[in-house]
């Protein structure tokens, strides 16, 4: 059965049960590697995407559930002005080790400072606990969401 | 007298290896490495070595011996080649190494395998000697074409200069009249105190495409035509397939086949939530075999005992039994247990396979390994197994097994397509390769407030008996032993023994930090129990036993100095301190930590102070060092994999803890600056935290913690001593 997505601004119709978890949609169907899986049960927050600019954990959100939301992948981010500032800020600070949880924590970020500016640590604690970290990078997270946050009021 | 037996130590045997010694029996070709030339692909390329390829176009090529995981190596390594080649770090590109054991095995290990806290350590000599081996060749070229003495050239991020004729050429320029160039015997190295780009923070090579999403690992491969699929193995240890009906499972949209062999299943989709919904609806009779009944009681019940046996004296330093006898006698046992990986790139190989050769998309420490294993497999030679390896989303020591190739490869065999093989979370949790349970004993002596006698007994697996059996001799494994016989302080009598005792069915192996972690837990726990018997502070008590150890004492007295020992603190607060001498750096540790009246933790502050040498990029030391933090006391306050049944209880990050951002406390590392010869870092930061934070804990309340994880009982309601 073809959906239609509105995938980072574009339109794209897959075939895909309603009941596929967007993550599969994205990684086996579309080819979008950049959200990545990691427990399959909402726990560690690599998969986050932004539904409507909200962060969602793709592995559980069938993808028959999104109708015409706005999806956006760390594939898109860069578009929004949060989006490019925390790239920027990650890539300054040196935030990532192995890499393979950052899509998950760019996308978790970018949706803090969308809503919240000017974050203090308890709102990079209540945004970012989601997203597990194995390398342990979270101390140069929290850096550089402030770093982001800071760029964004200059 | 110190009587150790040649080479034991860690660091005595790699230096045994690399001067021909023990380990002569797989001592590698070192020569090999820098001198060969690599196959020609092109008439203006320039190949000196195994490492270096500079084209016609202005491409320098880095070949990287060592797999990045995190750590930065490719950075590291990189900067290493482009110090000594004078290349443009700025445009250099990075490739992995394919497997190859006589150009890119590890010259410490002498197998490639990236682990152990080795790549620098390693590669720094040959690497050295790689880039200035291409550099001088490049000024020969230069020199001949402008007819002038290549004593007069000099060479800056890409270009040869005679500055006397005011001529430059690119390296670009040169590639092809260099590779006629013979290579010289001994090019002479850079005096360290001209290096521009080793000591500097340089921005790491691989960031970019990890912010963006355009890194792929093994698990994002994509092949045409490919299928995905996903297996279970019996969860019990050891046991088999009885039987299966996959009525329901090929039901499932998506779902294409079920796979069936002696001990596992599996199921083939067009892509991962088929197969994993096919999984789900699979109904598997297993046959559960001998281990049916195994538990986490009987392994410690058999382990207490192994560890009440006499062992293998790994260090005999004095007259321990005299030692023994004077002064006041204290001794503990410290227990810790197994542990998954839990890297967050679930394993995962890709497949493709012809009627006599297969190509293999992986992950992996261990290329060669995988290559070998799944030639075994299918009965070709390693020859016609093509090995491409990727960035590894967390290796951890997991990935230093090839089981996951042999597995993908296996299921593959039954499946008319390129075949794409992941692991559920809960199946890699399942069947991990452990970290062995160990159980330490340490008896000493305390006289006239000093330790007289220390007496240590290590008990647990030899992972290195298995991964590395050129390695394990005269019945000890040197890892499992490490920082026990090469304890940093000064005691007159010194015994150290070890006990294997393997734990049935479950299987172990290395899990970052490996060995040390348990010797310095039970070393550094046990330390700060001798200083409480003794009235001494643990930090004064700690100096005065480094006196003949200047870095460890300098790394001691900083991180105390930093993270503000001896200050007043608040009720059930309490500071603990570590120090580690590992992988040939020294670390200490401050852990400040507060624990309320239900036994709960909060870290409040961590503070390491490193001593590794000369630090090649000290910006990702001080974040392997935060990172590896984090890792351990991850370890401390949540990691128990237990066994009920002949089965691994925990399944997933909901029952298998990982430290989040809102537990993470502030991080101070302070580097110190030192032209002593790099040591290792990926595995040390690991190591300090748990003893550290037991220490705090053990300050705040004074109970004295001997058992990891953390049991939160034991300090609920507990009162600063």
């Amino acid at each position: 059965m073809a959906i239609s997505l509105n995938i980072n601004g574009s339109r794209r119709s897959v075939e895909a049960g309603d009941d596929v978890p967007l993550l599969w949609v994205l990684r086996d169907v579309l080819g979008m590697t950049g959200t990545k899986f990691g427990c399959g049960i909402a726990q560690c927050g690599a998969c986050t995407v932004h539904i409507d600019g909200s962060p969602v954990r793709s592995c559980l959100l069938p993808v028959g559930a999104i109708g015409d939301k706005a999806v956006t992948t760390i594939e898109g981010i860069s578009e929004t002005p949060e989006g490019a500032r925390v790239q920027k800020a990650w890539l300054d600070l040196e935030v990532v080790q192995c890499g393979y949880c950052q899509s998950g924590q760019i996308m978790s970020a970018a949706a803090l400072l969308a809503v919240t500016p000017d974050p203090d640590d308890d709102d990079i604690d209540a945004a970012m606990s989601g997203n597990i970290c194995r390398c342990g990078t979270y101390v140069r997270i929290r850096a550089a969401i402030k770093q982001a946050a800071s760029d964004g009021r200059a | 007298m110190r009587t150790d037996v040649k080479g034991i130590s860690r660091r005595g045997l790699l230096t045994a290896g690399m001067a021909g010694g023990v380990l002569l029996a797989f001592r590698l070709p070192l020569g090999a490495q820098t001198a060969e030339r690599a196959p020609d692909e092109s008439p203006d390329q320039f190949a000196p070595n195994a490492f270096i390829r500079i084209d016609g176009e202005g491409r320098t090529t880095l070949v990287m011996p060592q797999v990045e995981m995190g750590q930065g190596v490719y950075t590291s390594i990189a900067m290493i080649l482009a110090e000594e080649l004078d290349a443009d770090f700025r445009r250099v590109a990075v490739e992995h190494a394919p497997p190859d054991e006589r150009l890119y095995a590890n010259p410490l290990l002498g197998v490639q395998a990236t682990g152990n806290s080795n790549s620098i350590r390693a590669f720094w000599t040959p690497l050295r000697k790689a880039g200035a081996t291409a550099r001088a060749m490049l000024v020969q070229a230069a020199a001949e074409r402008w007819q002038v003495d290549p004593a007069g050239c000099t060479t800056f991020e890409g270009v040869v200069t005679h500055a006397a004729s005011g001529r430059t050429a690119t390296y670009a320029e040169l590639a092809g009249a260099a590779r006629d160039q013979p290579a010289p015997a001994d090019a002479p190295l850079k005096d360290p105190r001209d290096f521009t780009l080793i000591g500097t923070s340089a921005k790491r090579l691989d960031t970019p495409d990890k912010v963006d999403g355009r890194v792929v690992y093994g698990i994002d491969v994509r092949l045409d035509g490919m299928k995905v699929a996903t297996l279970a193995q019996c969860p019990v240890f050891g046991g088999r397939v009885a039987a299966v009906d996959d009525s329901a499972a090929m039901q499932v949209p998506g779902v294409r086949q079920v796979v069936v062999l002696d001990d596992l299943v599996a199921v083939v989709g067009d892509h991962m939530w088929a197969a994993k919904q096919g999984l789900e609806a699979l109904d598997v009779t297993w046959d559960e075999g001998p281990h049916a009944d195994l538990s986490s009681a009987d392994i410690w019940t058999d382990l207490r005992a192994a560890s009440e046996t006499d062992g293998v004296v790994a260090r005999s330093t004095g007259d321990i039994a005299t030692g023994l006898g004077t002064g006041e006698l204290v001794e503990a046992a410290y227990e810790m247990p197994f542990l998954a990986h839990a890297a967050m790139e679930p394993l995962n190989c890709t497949v493709r396979l012809t009627p006599d050769s297969c190509e293999i998309w992986i992950g992996t420490q261990v290329a060669s390994r995988v290559q070998a294993s799944v030639a075994e497999t299918l009965g070709i030679p390693d020859g016609k197994v093509t090995v491409i390896n990727h960035y590894i989303g967390g290796g951890f020591g997991r990935r230093l097994e090839p089981d996951m190739a042999v597995a993908a490869v296996r299921i593959a065999q039954k499946v008319a397509a390129p075949l794409k093989v992941i692991w559920t979370r809960e199946e890699d949790t399942r069947h991990d390769v452990y970290r062995p349970v160990y159980r330490d004993k340490i008896a000493a002596t305390l006289s006239g407030g000093s330790i007289a006698a220390w007496k240590y007994r290590v008990a647990g697996a030899a992972v290195l008996a298995r991964w590395l059996p050129p390695a394990f001799q005269n019945g000890i494994d040197i890892d499992a032993v490490d920082s026990a016989v090469d304890m940093p302080y000064d005691i007159p009598n010194v015994h150290v023994e070890y006990v294997r005792a393997e734990p049935p069915a479950v299987p172990t192996g290395f899990w970052r930090g490996v060995g040390p972690n348990n010797n310095v837990f039970a070393i550094e726990c046990f330390i700060d129990e001798l200083a409480r018997k003794a009235g001494t502070d643990p930090v004064a008590f700690r100096r005065r036993m480094l006196e003949k150890s200047p870095r460890m004492l300098g790394v001691l007295d900083l991180a105390a100095g930093k993270a503000g020992w001896g200050d007043a603190l608040p009720p059930r607060v309490g500071r603990g301190i570590a120090l580690q001498p590992t992988f040939d750096t020294s670390i200490a540790t401050v852990v400040e930590a507060e624990v309320d009246g239900d036994g709960e933790i909060q870290l409040r502050r961590v503070t390491a102070a490193v001593d590794t040498g000369i630090a090649v990029n000290p910006d990702t030391i001080v974040a392997q060092i935060e990172g590896g933090l984090i890792f351990g006391l991850t370890a401390a306050l949540f990691g128990e994999i237990t066994i009920e049944r002949g089965r691994v209880q925990q399944s997933n990050f909901n029952d298998y803890r990982m430290l989040r951002i809102n537990e993470t406390p502030r991080i101070d590392v302070h580097l110190v600056r030192s032209g002593e010869f790099p040591g290792g870092i990926g595995e040390c930061g690991v190591i300090g935290g748990p003893p550290a934070l037991r220490n705090a804990i053990y300050a705040a309340t004074g109970v004295a913690l001997r058992r990891l994880p953390i049991d939160r009982s034991l300090i609920a309601g507990g009162t600063r001593s």
